[in-house]
């Protein structure tokens, strides 16, 4: 048998996928084989390490080497190097924009420093294709100590008493979920997972589908043991072909051994998974549409009362939950409620996943202890805004939750404060914005989006919506009134009390969010007819400075419309009646003398 | 595979594929672990390096110790004396051993990596290591 003792981890999450990490994989296999060094170097593919701002990623172990950027010729000096001369491959490591040093420890990275891994603990720790990797790390073990050791009720007072709440946004104790469903008696029960991820900027639970795909097989099968099903659903949208591909392979792999299907672990406990597609549509996050739509219907979703836990898929009592709340459920069972509520603030407990987007130094996915700051996500492991500009604002909880500015950098990250703040946590997503976002410009793109995602059942949603996104066309056009900032709150309003389910009732939320942090903005959109960011091109406009410009024509060159007429060695000028806002005079221009007002 | 017929089962595939995640996870704790890397260049190899790597892992394994991992490293400049493995026991300067036997090797495991006492055949540090 081979004595590994060295093991070289590729990414092969999807980012680092599409930059061609199985490429990388291949020739690392290759150069390894070629150095007669295969019964000692294992080189596997892996889920996400989080740090996608720099994929690929290769991790070297046991000594934690983290090399970055990685291309698949890069593949024969890795090998040479450092496995057969034992030197790092310096101009591969990560370096610290702070401190303009080489980290070689991933350890040591400030990325990784203040992150606390639970329900991301095997994502780019194992092979997800492999059940044995899984299996050596626990896997499976808490659904076995649940059969053999404990009752349907020992378990959900665990999760009870751990404190874990839904992570698809909504916040609601796990635990009492499962009692519910729990309680309603049925000749068949069912276990879905909502895997129906569609927030813009978001990519946790494709994360962990992608990674760790057995934790969500034994969570849900713990689910069933604890309310009685013996079914188990995931519901996950086709433009996953990854997640789709490594979960199908886990169900596969978890039936062979017996973990899945028939009296499991001979405990006489019968538990299936099976796969249903979503075609994307965000509304199928909502949980009544997703059960409409994996029932073959339109993807609508309908009024609660009846709760899926009494009248859910095909009438039957139904449990949902979220991937990533699942992905928390094995270790729950393992280290104890104790532990677990241990972690996090008073009364959101563990942590959560986090996908940072936008304008931040370190694109990636995070995971933290709840009732981190949001400074210490942005600045300690996001590494700060992109080219030193100045923070702005981010954007939690998708379309439907609202934005948080400087004002908010050192609130606790957690379900309540977010919602205090206007915002909320949704399942993840943080867009980060600078000074060059424009705020009712990133309303209007949310509410663009909850326009088109709307399912059109009720009026509020449907015709709302779209009234919203009008009038936030019109403000950003230059063309804004007054009284359209009265007609956005009143409408606003009037959806959030009316609308039927959370997409409509939450679609507001970025417009009145960002009114209230950002009244300025607004203000300036309609008064001044200006836009103080500068993104709004109807109001914007570019002028050559007399004083700056030394007539090199540059400029004129590179203007699409001929709005940029002089003389060489003179000032040139724009004729604003055939400028089109496209700013490529603004961005060739070498002396700064043109400039966006 | 077969069908895993009981919780008991489970826990004893689970005692056969740990090794698989061993080194990942102790590369999650090095720091507090004692690292011994064998050199593993070409003049290693070709003076029984594989071999004696092999059997510090067999033998570490065998005897149940935990707080230690062996990974290998390339050529240290010692090549009159391979093969050659250095033992860092953390907080402590690194200490190379030349010239290990399969009889070394267990000395070392038993003394050195057990009971924290040097043994004979310790290569003397006669160069500095530039730190970043």
């Amino acid at each position: 048998m081979a004595n590994y003792t060295m093991h070289m981890l590729v990414c092969s999450g999807t980012g680092c996928k599409s930059a061609e990490s199985d490429l990388i994989t291949a020739n690392l296999e290759k150069y390894v084989a070629e150095a007669n060094m295969t019964d000692e170097v294992q080189v596997l593919k892996t889920g996400c390490f989080g740090f996608c701002e720099k994929g690929p990623v290769v991790k070297i172990l046991p000594d934690n080497t983290f090399y970055v950027q990685v291309t698949p010729d890069d593949a024969e000096e890795i090998v040479n190097e450092h496995i057969i001369k034992g030197r790092k491959v310096e101009r591969l490591l990560f370096v610290d924009p702070k401190t303009e040093k080489m980290v070689s420890d991933s350890k040591k990275m400030d990325f990784y420093k203040k992150q606390l891994r639970i329900a991301l603990r095997n994502c780019g720790l194992i092979d997800p294709d492999n059940i044995d990797e899984y299996i050596a790390r626990d896997g499976y073990h808490a659904l076995g100590m649940a059969l053999t050791e404990m009752t349907p009720q020992d378990v959900i007072k665990v999760v009870k008493d751990s404190g874990l709440r839904g992570r698809g946004g909504g916040g609601f104790p796990t635990g009492l979920k499962w009692e519910i469903a729990s309680k309603n008696d049925a000749d068949q029960k069912y276990v879905v997972c909502n895997a129906d991820e569609g927030d813009p900027g978001a990519f946790m639970d494709r994360s962990i589908l992608e990674g760790d795909p057995h934790s969500v097989v034994e969570a849900m099968a713990i689910c069933g043991y604890s309310m009685g099903a013996t079914i188990g659903k995931v519901y996950i949208r086709a433009e996953y072909p990854l997640a789709i591909k490594r979960l199908e392979k886990a169900i596969e792999d978890a039936r062979e051994y017996g973990l899945l299907g028939k009296d499991i672990m001979g405990t006489g406990f019968d538990f299936d998974i099976e796969l249903t597609f979503g075609a994307g549509a965000f509304v199928c996050g909502e949980e009544t549409a997703l059960i409409h739509s994996m029932e073959g219907e339109r993807g609508e979703p309908t009024t609660k009362p009846p709760f899926p836990a009494e009248s859910g898929y095909w009438g039957k009592p139904t449990n949902v939950n979220n991937v990533e709340t699942f992905a928390n459920v094995p270790v729950i069972l393992l280290k104890g409620a104790d532990w677990f509520s241990s972690i996090g603030s008073e009364k959101s407990k563990g942590t959560k996943v986090f996908a940072l987007a936008g304008k931040i130094n370190n694109v990636g996915l995070i995971e933290v202890p709840m009732g981190t700051t949001l400074r210490e996500v942005i600045y300690d492991i996001g590494g700060g805004i992109k080219d030193g500009k100045k923070f702005k604002a981010v954007q939690t909880g998708g379309p439907s939750g609202g934005c948080l500015t400087v004002d908010d950098l050192d609130t606790p990250i957690d379900y309540e404060n977010l919602i205090a703040k206007g915002s909320m946590m949704g399942s993840g997503g943080m867009i980060v914005m600078d000074e060059d976002d424009c705020m009712p410009a990133v309303a209007k793109f949310y509410l663009e989006f909850t326009e088109e995602e709307s399912c059109g059942k009720c009026t509020p949603c449907r015709v709302g919506t779209k009234r919203l996104s009008e009038l936030l066309e019109l403000i950003t056009d230059g063309k804004g009134k007054m009284e359209h900032l009265d007609e956005l709150k009143r409408l606003s309003r009037v959806i959030k009390d009316t609308a039927l389910c959370g997409l409509g009732q939450t679609a507001p939320n970025p417009v009145l969010s960002t009114m209230e942090a950002f009244w300025d903005e607004y203000i300036a959109h309609i008064k001044d007819g200006r836009c103080p960011a500068g993104q709004c091109t109807n109001l914007l406009q570019y002028i050559i400075s007399e004083a700056k410009c030394v007539g090199c024509t540059a400029c004129v060159r590179v203007c699409p419309t001929n709005a940029i007429t002089g003389t060489v060695k003179k000032p040139h000028v724009i004729d604003q009646a055939k400028c089109i806002k496209c700013g490529a005079c603004y961005d060739k221009c070498k002396f700064e003398a043109i400039s966006k007002q | 595979m077969a069908k895993i017929k009981s919780f008991e089962e489970l826990k004893k595939i689970k005692d056969q594929v740990q090794s698989k995640v061993g080194l990942r996870e102790k590369g999650e704790n090095i720091d507090n672990l004692i690292q011994i890397r064998v050199a593993m260049a070409t003049c290693g190899i070709a003076s029984g390096a594989r071999e004696i790597m092999n059997y510090m892992i067999d033998e570490m394994t065998s005897q149940g110790i935990e707080n230690a991992v062996v990974t290998q490293t390339g050529c240290m400049g010692y090549c009159y004396a391979e093969p050659t493995i250095e033992v860092t026991t953390p907080g402590k300067e690194p200490v190379i051993y030349g010239d290990v036997t399969k009889e070394k090797a267990k000395e070392i495991i038993d003394e050195h990596v057990i009971k924290g006492e040097l043994v004979d055949g310790i290569i003397p540090m006669t160069h500095k290591t530039i730190d970043q």
